[in-house]
């Protein structure tokens, strides 16, 4: 049985992260991951940047995706992966931001370190796609 | 003893530079280093073997709990309180929290971190989620080697979490020093659909939801079940006794049967237990 001497899977965090209550996207797209065959934790809604650093961390997950409509994304992305690279786990982290995100701000997310980002209407395929070719490799 | 395992048995215990770096930053605190080693233990990366033969003369310090019951039964709320309860007393936790993956996909949707409310930002409670995987039997090693880095990290208490729906789960809090079961008040189905290997291992009985209706008469039906196992030795009789479990486990020294006393008293004590009617 050795298939089953390592076994792989790629682990997300659907993070909420401050006073945004909207988690219908962030539902559907856990229950998405699961389907493609991630494994998927779900950090719950109001989430501090902290916390969500710290359950990216602990849960040593290959993508953190952050879900925010709320238009809070300029200050609390910047935070989380400031939080990131302080634990040393920016480098290795995808790390994507999906919901309400106005054009003009996407490249400067991008320029932080966001590796894409998914508004409503993008295909859950493409979306499941970018990260089975986007996965960090790890040692 | 499990088929999966076998083949690791090649995997001689000789560390890697890299590996051995990964085990001296997690002896130092890092978080990041315990998070990497429990991936690796979790993946069965090339390598783990000798991590956890490493980090095995580390180990010894913490009083591994087990909760386990049917799926809702409040596990993770009341893992929360308890770990909340154990930070006040200045212990330092470690949680590992199974939930079943999907036998179509190998997916999973790991919910048990939403409860964590109250810890929410306490590094100091170190919190991971396990997809059981589909593991045939494979799963109680893994999580068994999980816990060995938690307490070879330094936590005072590591808490298992798992559903007992299957016998791989059952053998997941088996391997704690102390097992909580979670049975909450319903129709009296619950108890009957108990599955019998739960009950043997069980050392504290929880009748969690107090606040539900046929809180009472739930309690009456697992001490009628209890006793009819043990001869009338339950709640804090049992703790104060050793429960029949721990005394019939021979081969478990007898400083491990102490301990595991302790940490029934702890569950207890931490008030996360018997305080279950205030919540909410
Ligand atoms: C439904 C809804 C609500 C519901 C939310 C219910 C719930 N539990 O989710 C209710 C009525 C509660 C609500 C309240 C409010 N809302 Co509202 N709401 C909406 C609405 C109409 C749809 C959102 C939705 O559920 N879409 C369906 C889901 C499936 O889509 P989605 O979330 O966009 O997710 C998809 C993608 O974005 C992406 N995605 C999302 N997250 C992630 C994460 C990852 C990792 C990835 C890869 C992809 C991804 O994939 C998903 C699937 O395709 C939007 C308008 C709109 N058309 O988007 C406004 C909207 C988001 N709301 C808005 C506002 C202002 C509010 C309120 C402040 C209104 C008020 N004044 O009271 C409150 C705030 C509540 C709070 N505490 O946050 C504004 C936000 C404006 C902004 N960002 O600048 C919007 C855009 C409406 C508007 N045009 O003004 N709202
Ligand atoms: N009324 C009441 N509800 C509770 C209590 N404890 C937990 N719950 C609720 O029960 C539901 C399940 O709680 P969880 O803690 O997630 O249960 P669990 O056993 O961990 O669930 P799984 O991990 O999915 O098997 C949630 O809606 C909780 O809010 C309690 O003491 N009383
Ligand atoms: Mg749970």
């Amino acid at each position: 049985m050795s298939a089953e001497q390592q076994e792989r899977a790629v682990r997300c965090l659907v993070a909420k992260v401050g006073l945004d209550g909207h988690d219908r996207g962030a539902h559907v797209i856990a229950r998405a991951f699961r389907d493609a065959g991630f494994e998927v934790v779900y950090s719950g809604l109001h989430r501090a940047p902290d916390d969500i650093v710290q359950a990216a961390v602990q849960e040593d997950v290959d993508v953190l995706g952050i879900s925010i409509l709320s238009g809070a994304h300029n200050t609390l992305v910047p935070k989380v992966i400031e939080g990131l690279e302080e634990y040393d786990a920016f480098d290795d982290t995808l790390v994507l931001v999906g919901g309400i995100i106005p054009d003009e701000d996407e490249a400067d997310l991008k320029e932080l370190g966001v590796a894409e980002v998914f508004g409503p209407g993008t295909p859950m395929e493409e979306t499941i796609e970018f990260i089975r070719n986007n996965v960090p490799e790890r040692a | 003893m499990d088929r999966s395992d076998a083949p690791a048995l090649g995997d001689a215990p000789t560390l890697s530079a890299a590996d051995a770096t990964l085990v001296d930053d997690l002896l130092d605190g890092s978080h990041r280093a315990l998070a990497r080693v429990i991936t690796k233990i979790e993946n069965r990366t090339p390598g783990y073997r000798a991590i956890v033969s490493a980090l095995h003369e580390h180990t010894g310090g913490a009083d591994i709990v087990g909760v386990t019951g049917s799926p809702g039964a409040g596990k993770s709320t009341l893992v929360d309180k308890l770990a909340a309860a154990y930070r006040d007393r200045g212990d330092t936790v470690g949680v590992i929290a199974v939930d079943p993956s999907s036998p179509y996909t190998g997916g999973a949707l790991l919910g048990d971190r939403i409860r964590m409310g109250s810890n929410v930002g306490d590094m100091d409670v170190f919190f991971r989620s396990m997809s059981a995987r589909g593991q045939l039997g494979g799963l109680s090693t893994a999580t068994a080697d999980a816990v060995k880095a938690l307490d070879a990290f330094g936590k005072d208490v590591v808490i298992l979490e798992t559903v007992g729906a299957g016998q791989n789960e059952v053998d997941v809090v088996r391997t704690a020093d102390t097992v909580a079961v979670l049975v909450q008040p319903g129709s009296g189905d619950d108890v009957q659909t108990l599955k019998a290997g739960i009950l043997e291992i069980g050392d504290v009985f929880v009748v969690n939801k107090a606040d539900m209706d046929g809180a009472q008469r739930t309690v009456a039906e697992l001490e009628e079940m209890v006793h009819r196992r043990e001869g009338g030795t339950t709640g804090r009789d049992a703790v104060r006794g050793g429960s029949p479990r721990l005394r019939s486990r021979g081969r478990v020294r007898e400083r491990r049967v102490r301990r595991a006393r302790t940490g029934i008293r702890r569950v207890v004590d931490a008030g996360g237990v018997r305080d279950r009617r205030k919540h909410r």
